[in-house]
Formats: C-alpha cells, sequence, structure tokens
C-alpha cells in the first residue's frame, strides 16, 4: 500500500485518536513510574539500586537470561533446522507444539516443575536440589523463551538455495563444516534477532520463575521478584527504582532490536 | 511448507540425521510435552469427579469467569484499536511515525510485573487519577476488574498491530487506486477492498493475544492483588492454591487454562489452514 498525506478532517482525527490511545495506554504509565521513582532524588534510587538483595537478585536475572539464550540458541537452532529441512509424520504437531510457550501460562511452567522435581515429585532428584533452587528457575526460563530463536530462523532457513551448500560438498567440505561456513552467515541476522528477543523475554519472566525457585530472599529471587516483595514489603522506592532499571535495560534491548531489524537480511553471504 | 530435499554430504550417513531429529525431539519434549502431561495426569489421578468438583467450586469458577470475559473485553478493544493502529501506520504519513513505529514494541520489553506497577502508580487508589474514579465515580480501577483489563491491554498492545502491519504493507496499491477512480469513498474503499484481505491477520491477531491473555500472571497479581471471587483470575487463584498446598484446585484449574487455550491456538490453525487450501 501506497503512503498518503493526511488530508481533510477524518484521518486527522483518527490519527489523533490512535496515537491519545497509544499515549494513554504506554506513555503515562511509564511516566507516572519513572517521576515516582525520582520523586526522592537519584541519589535514592542509586542507593535502592545498590543494595545487596538487589544486586544479588539482578545477578541471577542476567546468569538465567544468559543461561536460557544459550540453551534455546543451541537446541532452537536444530529445531529449526529438523523441522525446515527432515520430513517426519506428524510435523505439523510438532511444528504447532514450538508455540506452546506463548499461551502456557507461566504459572502453570512453574507449578509442573514443582511437581517434577518437588521432594514428592514425579522425577524426585536425591543427590541435587532442582525445584526450589536455580536449576528449575532455569528450566522455566528456557521455557518461556524457547519459540524466538527457532521462530526466527525458521522462515531463513526455508528460504536458502542448495546450491551453495551442494557447491561446499563438492569441494570436500563435511556436513558440520558446510553448516558452519556456508549455513550460519546466512542465518546469522535472524539468529541474533531471536537470541535478542530470548535474552528480552527471560530478564523479565516473573510467575514462572517465582513459583519454581520458591521466591525465596537472596537465595532464588530475581529481578522481578524483588520488586514484587519491595510491593508486598511496601518498600515502594525499592520497587520502583528496580522497575525503572528493568524499564531501562529494555527499553536498550529494544534499541537493539530495532538497529537489528533495519539492517538487510542477509549481510555476509559468502 | 515445501520440504527441500536434504543435501548428502560425502560421509552423512543416516546416524548423523536421526541423531538430529531425536536432539529436537528431546528438547521439544523434556520442556514442552513433559509438563503439559504432568499437568494433566494431576488433575485427573483422583479422577473425574474430584476434577469436576475442585473445577466447579464458587471461587475457582468466578477465577476461570474473570479470566474469560476481561480476557474478552481487551480482546475486542485491541482489535479495533490495533487494527486502525495498522492502518494509519501504513498509508500515512506523518511527523515522528518511525519512533512511533518502534514504541509499540515496548510492551514486548517491558517485563510484565513492573507494567503492573506502574499501573498501581498511575490508577491506583491513593493517586489523583484513581482516588477521583474510585471516589466520585464509585467506580475503583485497581484492585479490580478494570485494572486486570487496562493491564491485559498494555500487554497485548502489539499483537494485532503486528499481524495486520505486514499484510497491509504487501496490498496492492493499484487495488485502492481502482476503488477509488470507480468513484469509491475511502470509507466503502476500507469496507470492501482493504477489509477482507486484511480480515484473516485480525482475527488471528484478536485471537492470539485472548489466548495469551488468559494465561497472563505478573501484571495482573500488581494490579488486581489476590481477592477471591472479585479480582482474582485463573492465573492467580493457582498461584494462590500452590501456595496453601492444595493440588488438586491448583492442577484442576491449570488443566481448564490450557485447554481454552490450546482449543484457540488450535482454532486459529485450522482456520488459516483453511484458508491456505482455499487460496
Amino acid at each position: 500500500m501506497r503512503e498518503r498525506e493526511l488530508r481533510g478532517p477524518l484521518p486527522l482525527i483518527l490519527l489523533a485518536a490512535v496515537l491519545v490511545y497509544a499515549a494513554v495506554l504506554l506513555l503515562a504509565p511509564m511516566a507516572a513510574i519513572v517521576s515516582s521513582a525520582f520523586a526522592g532524588g537519584v541519589g535514592k534510587v542509586i542507593n535502592a539500586l545498590l543494595l545487596p538483595d538487589v544486586l544479588l537478585a539482578f545477578r541471577m536475572t542476567f546468569l538465567l537470561a544468559l543461561g536460557a539464550m544459550l540453551i534455546n540458541t543451541l537446541a532452537g537452532t536444530v529445531l529449526a533446522w529438523v523441522l525446515v529441512r527432515h520430513n517426519f509424520p506428524g510435523k505439523r504437531l510438532v511444528d504447532a507444539l514450538v508455540d506452546a510457550p506463548f499461551v502456557f501460562s507461566p504459572v502453570i511452567v512453574g507449578y509442573a516443575l514443582i511437581l517434577m522435581f518437588g521432594r514428592e515429585g514425579w522425577f524426585a532428584p536425591t543427590v541435587v536440589q532442582i525445584a526450589f533452587a536455580w536449576p528449575a528457575m532455569l528450566l522455566a526460563t528456557v521455557f518461556v523463551s524457547l519459540p524466538f530463536v527457532t521462530r526466527e530462523i525458521q522462515p531463513v532457513l526455508a528460504e536458502l538455495t542448495l546450491e551453495q551448500e551442494n557447491a561446499a560438498y563438492t569441494l570436500g567440505a563435511n556436513r558440520w563444516t558446510t553448516f558452519r561456513r556456508v549455513v550460519v552467515p546466512q542465518i546469522w541476522h535472524g539468529l541474533l534477532y531471536g537470541m535478542v528477543l530470548t535474552f528480552a523475554r527471560s530478564v523479565g519472566e516473573f510467575g514462572a520463575v517465582a513459583v519454581a525457585g520458591g521466591a525465596i530472599e537472596r537465595y532464588t529471587e530475581t529481578a522481578t521478584i524483588y520488586v514484587f516483595r519491595a510491593m508486598h514489603d511496601r518498600n515502594p522506592i525499592g520497587a520502583y527504582s528496580v522497575s525503572v532499571a528493568l524499564g531501562v535495560l529494555s527499553i536498550g534491548i529494544l534499541v537493539v532490536m530495532s538497529l537489528l531489524r533495519r539492517r538487510p537480511s542477509h549481510t555476509a553471504a559468502d | 511448507m515445501n520440504a527441500i530435499a536434504a543435501p548428502r554430504g560425502p560421509r552423512s550417513g543416516r546416524w548423523g540425521s536421526w541423531g538430529l531429529r531425536l536432539a529436537a525431539f528431546s528438547y521439544l519434549g523434556l520442556f514442552i510435552v513433559v509438563p503439559l502431561v504432568v499437568i494433566s495426569v494431576q488433575g485427573f489421578r483422583d479422577g473425574l469427579a474430584t476434577f469436576v468438583s475442585s473445577v466447579t467450586k464458587p471461587a475457582a469458577l468466578s477465577a476461570i469467569g474473570l479470566t474469560i470475559w476481561t480476557a474478552a473485553v481487551m480482546a475486542v478493544i485491541n482489535t479495533i484499536m490495533g487494527t486502525l493502529t495498522a492502518y494509519m501506520l501504513v498509508s500515512y504519513r506523518f511527523p515522528g511515525k518511525a519512533l512511533f513505529n518502534m514504541l509499540i514494541d515496548l510492551p514486548f520489553a517491558i517485563p510484565s510485573l513492573v507494567t503492573g506497577v506502574m499501573l498501581v502508580l498511575l490508577y491506583g487508589p491513593q493517586t489523583a487519577i484513581g482516588g477521583f474514579f474510585e471516589k466520585r465515580l464509585g467506580f475503583p480501577i485497581v484492585f479490580a476488574p478494570p485494572g486486570i483489563v487496562l493491564a491485559l491491554l498494555f500487554i497485548s498492545y502489539p499483537f494485532v498491530i503486528r499481524t495486520v502491519q505486514p499484510v497491509l504493507m504487501q496490498m496492492e496499491a493499484n487495488q485502492q487506486e481502482a476503488a477509488h477512480t470507480l468513484g469509491a469513498s475511502p470509507w466503502t474503499t476500507f469496507r470492501r477492498v482493504i477489509f477482507p484481505t486484511i480480515r484473516p491477520a485480525i482475527i488471528t491477531g484478536g485471537l492470539l493475544s485472548f489466548a495469551r491473555a488468559m494465561g497472563e500472571f505478573g501484571s495482573v497479581i500488581v494490579v488486581a492483588g489476590n481477592i477471591p471471587m472479585r479480582s482474582q483470575t485463573a492465573a492467580v487463584y493457582i498461584y494462590g492454591q500452590i501456595e496453601s498446598g492444595s493440588t488438586q484446585a491448583a492442577s484442576g484449574v491449570s488443566v481448564v487454562l490450557l485447554f481454552l487455550a490450546f482449543t484457540i491456538t488450535l482454532s486459529v490453525d485450522f482456520f488459516l489452514r483453511r484458508r491456505d487450501a482455499r487460496t
């Protein structure tokens, strides 16, 4: 469709409706939290962010997001490859399952992990603790951010022509070398975008990690769980400061995403 | 999707290919199928009668009902505003459009718990706006259903826009111009030419945002609190039952919630497939 100039009253009214809706829904709440957090000065926010509990919580958030990104990047690439290049019965169903985390309530994910790995769980571990500790939180984070890498690189893989790969084979390269030197450079951009999305989603998760990890202070507490606790304990400055920090982090990720999206999809084809 | 014949390398063999497939299936099986099975089995472990009685308790029924109607109200508003937003973004030039286009993804990036905190700050009972609504109009926003709808609108904002926008962008400009030249008003052009093309995308975006919103937890628990029979959604109800250790109630409602979400997702899939078959 072609862009037009805004002429006449109707388009102007409609545009105003769209912009006012976005401003009231998205911008007003953000303005409210920023002004509340900084009402007592920047110093208080910085102090609130440097508390040991907060630093521990952010450390947990980062490690979980990093771990989930690593697992979902490796396994998600394999999954996308199998879904695009292999044929097997029930492929449609398998493909549909990839989207399950989008509609699976995070609380239920956490609950399933407790049922599996809790003390009386199906696979109750004897050596290491999984439920109410970081391993269950990592599993929860992997679950909620599972679709992104696969869904980003699937269409890119499907568009690849096989000529270059076949040329590589003809020249004596094995599968792994061909994948590394021919396929990866072509899907790299989509992969990176999927990784950023995975990270962003992981940083923001609350319900699944809170239930799976039990939300134990300083032990299984992420940044979002800290905000929840601070709201409960009537510690507004802590809640608002960490919320603003998470918000700034998210906006940073968003900027990276939009920079990635603007670049052409096949930068280094060979 | 068309199958592509996989190129066979010199030493490819079938083992490597089976290994990859095994890895992909274990990944999906471990992370998605096993939790699904565990929840379903747990929900029906003590028999169908126990399951039915666990989900027909007044608090459980009220939570499921609240979840469905708040998500439905959100889906209607979000579908209308999202379609309009996508249409304005694609068809008109206006200053600040690039920035606005970027802002749309904001709810994807902002943690939903933070969304809840922001809404409490803006519309809570102690604030100017929230106080006005509650005291003057007798209509509380926070800790009540309107807050839930607002939170769901915030987190679902990009869904319809981002499904409709690409379809509009691919539309042929000349179809529209032809309608115009033949004397159709902009409204007729929209109704007869543009709307039929984007209708599948609108329905998909709306239904998927509905399915996703039913499971929303982080923003809702902050905005709505945990008041049984009044502002407790199904996800918050499940959370409360887990905290108090009643696994039967938690599993029962989980099964219902998952069933609803998957039914909607699968019907979207079915709807799209039928359409693909037709064209």
